[in-house]
């Protein structure tokens, strides 16, 4: 088992819901795969499609991107706005060869610990199933 | 709107820089933008105060060295005093529609004049024309039935080769110059109200061949288009594909610096953000074995991808300012065409319409986010 292959996921999680569903879920002591790597961002919607490109280009096997429940933004409409550049995103990757299931965006409230956990479990069982990111073997691109 | 047939003995060059002339001399614009002959047989868009000057255009070349929807930006930005016309062909107004929709042109007191793109070539190969009047003749000759043929030897830029929107539409268009379908010796108009007024043009009637002319034209380049999107689908239907599609960049950037839709000034891509510590390229190429220098240029071209494929008018200048030979304008159209539809969204087509980036609706894409059951 010990070869078997751990998934690298970024994930970038909205301070007021994600963030804090991912806080409950370790005070909570629920247990979740450590393949996860977050970074609190103030809110879905100010993330940047760069950085999801980036993360996957340097070889990141997912990105899990997490925001409030559609309605439930702290900034009102942020999710919304993720919600549009993420299925921009999506479609362009699978235009350019590359597997868009590798990113996800999941509706996360700060009471959601249980379905945080759930969700990274998920994700790593889906990553390991697809294989490692295509372009980790690449070297110089 | 009215419809006009006017007869034009002096062909349709002369008559199209008469009429031009005439909005001058008329009041009807202070200033004109349109594509001037410059020393060496060049043609650049320019702005002009003298109506004599206007002698000097060349608004039918079939050469587009910018868009010209960027001069209009730079013209109009800061504000602009006096009514200014330009003339652009189809591309250069979807590309000026959505500029103004955010925010970098404004459109008050400007009356836009769109001629019929009867196709053009590269900058280069113009310039190397010996008998550029031959080009302009050849085009206008075959206007006729829509079955626009480049001069013997010579191609279309890409985009033109694929582009099935020639003619300019909209009812942001105030006066449509049109040539499609339209015999030699008249020049058909399709005027806004208030132009057509103060032109003193009454209607008359529409060509009967042109409907069929723009016709023929659409159809032909949309087959030319999905043949294109179908290459590009099967060129990049790996990752491969795409470091293959991009392998030879070199990242100088001509290809956003030459896009009228890239307008940001604070490009992230011109900010410190990816100038990376040497170390941390040392630390890359530990990690991966090697890394590309300069680095992320994959990067660069997902990232515009993502910020402006919405908004990709097609018209094809990034191809051109490659120095790679890298057919971006394509990539980009047959990306866009798919990531458009999904909002059902045509650029250029409408100020009425938001760009897909500036608004959401909370009734869509519904199950994006939801737990998968």
């Amino acid at each position: 088992m010990a070869d078997e292959f751990e998934p690298r996921i970024i994930a970038f999680l909205c301070n007021w819901c994600t963030y804090t569903g991912a806080d409950l879920a370790g005070t909570s002591r629920i247990q979740y795969p450590p393949n996860i790597r977050i970074i609190r961002l103030m809110c879905s919607g100010g993330l940047d499609p760069v950085y999801v490109s980036k993360a996957l280009l340097e070889g990141a096997d997912g990105v899990l991107i997490g925001g409030c429940h559609p309605g439930d933004c702290h900034y009102q409409s942020g999710n919304y706005k993720a919600r549009r550049r993420i299925a921009i995103l999506q479609s362009i990757l699978a235009q350019v060869g590359f597997d868009p299931d590798r990113v996800w965006l999941r509706w996360i409230s700060a009471s959601e610990g249980a379905y945080f956990a759930d969700t990274v479990t998920q994700m790593v069982s889906a990553l390991k199933a697809k294989g490692p990111n295509p372009l980790k073997g690449q070297g110089a691109i | 709107m009215i419809e006009t047939l006017l007869d034009a003995p002096q062909g349709t060059g002369q008559a199209v820089r008469m009429l031009l002339r005439s909005l001058l001399e008329k009041k009807i614009v202070d200033a004109l933008l349109l594509p001037v002959r410059m020393p060496g047989a060049s043609v650049a868009p320019a702005l002009v105060r003298d109506p004599a000057l206007v002698d000097n255009s060349a608004p039918l070349a079939p050469v587009m060295p910018i868009n010209a929807a960027r001069a209009v930006q730079a013209l109009t930005i800061t504000g602009h005093r006096q009514k200014l016309g330009v003339v652009l062909r189809s591309c250069e107004i979807r590309a000026l529609v959505e500029l103004t929709k955010f925010q970098q042109a404004k459109l008050d007191d400007v009356v836009i004049v769109g001629v019929d793109c009867l196709g053009t070539y590269g900058v280069e190969v113009w310039h190397q024309a010996p008998d550029k009047q031959a080009l302009i003749d050849g085009l206008l000759a075959s206007a006729g039935d829509g079955n626009l043929v480049p001069a013997h030897g010579l191609a279309f830029r890409s985009a033109c080769q694929i582009c099935e929107q020639p003619v300019p539409t909209g009812d942001h268009v105030a006066l449509t110059v049109g040539l499609l379908g339209v015999e030699p010796g008249t020049l058909f108009l399709h005027a806004r109200d208030d132009i057509a007024h103060a032109l003193d043009l009454s209607a008359s009637t529409t060509p009967p061949r042109r409907a069929q002319a723009i016709k023929s034209l659409t159809d032909a380049r949309i087959a030319a288009r999905d043949l294109a999107f179908a290459s590009y689908r099967t060129r990049v239907d790996s990752i491969q594909g795409l470091l293959a599609e991009f392998g030879p960049c070199i990242r100088c950037h001509n290809c956003m610096t030459n896009c009228p839709i890239c307008y940001c000034r604070e490009c992230i891509f011109r900010t410190p953000t990816f100038e990376h510590d040497s170390e941390l390229l040392y630390q890359w190429a530990e990690r991966k074995g090697s890394v590309r220098l300069l680095p992320d240029t994959l990067l660069f071209h997902l990232t515009r991808l993502n910020h402006m494929v919405t908004s990709c008018v097609g018209c094809g200048m990034c191809t051109e300012a490659c120095p790679a030979g890298i057919d971006v304008g394509t990539v980009f159209r047959a990306v866009g065409d798919k990531v458009q539809a999904l909002f059902d969204y045509h650029p250029g087509r409408s100020l009425a319409e938001a760009a897909p980036v500036q608004e959401f609706r909370e009734d869509e894409l519904k199950t994006l986010g939801e737990r998968p059951h």
